[in-house]
């Protein structure tokens, strides 16, 4: 279930990225696009009744103790990705708010 | 009637997608996921063990790559290159906000209050309690869940709740500068060493020792270590940029 709650964040956030003209509100939409696809490939690679794929006081005595690892190595890498586009995007904002003195993309041209 | 139509687009973008996985023979259920079906089987295998002996926490000694976290194996030693690469995207972004928003003679943003005694001194005491999470995070990354990742950033946000409880505080963003080269010279420095030791770059070549002790795991730990300075030093210098402005 937690699949379409996954799916159901990615079509908030495409909507955001859709309608919103704002562009922090925009950087806020891609986001909450991001945080979707990363809960969505997580879920992959749940099993039920896994527990975390550390070995700590539990022996694994077969595969099937561990979720999947493998999502998991992956979205650290997209995460850490999704926090440099949101810097990038947001020390753009910066500069346009400097240069237009609006975050407001249809408020731009008028000046 | 914009907004009707975005929405008309995401209810059908959605539905496709939550269509094409219902009842989906190649996708499994959540919850059903059997690692055995995967490739990770192999990752698990691989770092359980080389003849399918039980992995028992501070007694295993000398399994391939060592650490009890199968996550970081992945991150830090079977993917390394990956992670090599991760970590030149985040400079390449914090390179980025550095030329959009630095200029020659930079100065502090105002604050719009004065920060009272208290807070002052209660954030100090704070900072090091934080940093000294952060550092742990980094240092524990092959046995606890964590790493260098989130260990980076929580050194990040310690210097950040300086910078936002402090109206007068900057840090040495040289001196970060030179930490960060320092730490990603560093990283491609020990992926050589494992080049000419054992034949593959970042190739893991220090003893892997018994699982579940700090010195363990080869040159995890260290690798994980450099990966927090950089990650945190980086940050650190975005948190910077945004919060200073060019002098007028």
């Amino acid at each position: 279930m937690l699949q379409y709650a996954a799916i159901i964040l990615f079509m908030i956030g495409l909507y955001g990225l859709l309608t919103q003209r704002h562009i922090i509100k925009i950087i806020i939409a891609l986001n909450i696009l991001e945080i979707g696809l990363n809960i969505f490939i997580i879920t992959v690679g749940y099993y039920e009744g896994g527990i975390a794929p550390i070995f700590t006081s539990v022996n694994a005595t077969n595969n099937l103790a561990f979720v999947d690892p493998l999502p998991q190595a992956l979205v650290l890498t997209a995460i850490v990705i999704g926090v440099g586009t949101t810097a990038l995007g947001l020390a753009l904002a910066r500069k346009i708010y400097a240069e237009y003195g609006t975050l407001n993309l249809d408020e731009m041209g008028e000046n | 009637m914009k907004q009707f139509l975005a929405f008309i687009f995401v209810i059908v973008v959605g539905g496709m997608i939550i269509l094409s996985l219902h009842n989906n023979t190649l996708f499994t259920e959540f919850g059903n996921n059997n690692p055995s079906d995967h490739y990770s089987d192999s990752y698990i295998d691989r770092d359980v063990t080389e003849n399918n002996d039980d992995v028992i926490f501070g007694e295993s000694e000398n399994l391939e790559s060592g650490p009890a976290n199968i996550v970081t194996a992945i991150v830090a030693d079977y993917r390394s290159f990956d992670t090599l690469g991760e970590i030149t995207v985040l400079f390449i972004s914090s390179l980025g906000v550095a030329l959009l928003l630095g200029g020659k003679k930079k100065e502090r943003m105002d604050l719009h209050y004065t920060p009272n005694f208290m807070l002052r001194i209660g954030s100090r005491a704070l900072f090091g309690i934080i940093l000294m999470t952060g550092v742990f995070m980094a240092v524990h990354g092959h046995l606890t869940p964590g790493g260098g990742f989130p260990g980076g950033t929580m050194i990040a946000s310690s210097l950040l709740l300086l910078y936002l409880a402090n109206d007068t505080f900057r840090t040495k963003v040289k001196r970060f500068k030179l930490l960060e080269s320092f730490a990603g010279m560093a990283y491609v420095a020990i992926g050589l060493a494992g080049l000419l030791i054992g034949g593959y770059f970042l190739e893991n070549f220090l003893p892997t020792g018994t699982i579940g002790t700090v010195f363990s795991a080869g040159i995890i730990p260290i690798i994980y270590v450099l990966i927090g300075l950089k990650v945190g030093s980086e940050i650190t210098g975005i948190i910077d940029n945004f919060l200073t402005e060019e002098a007028l």
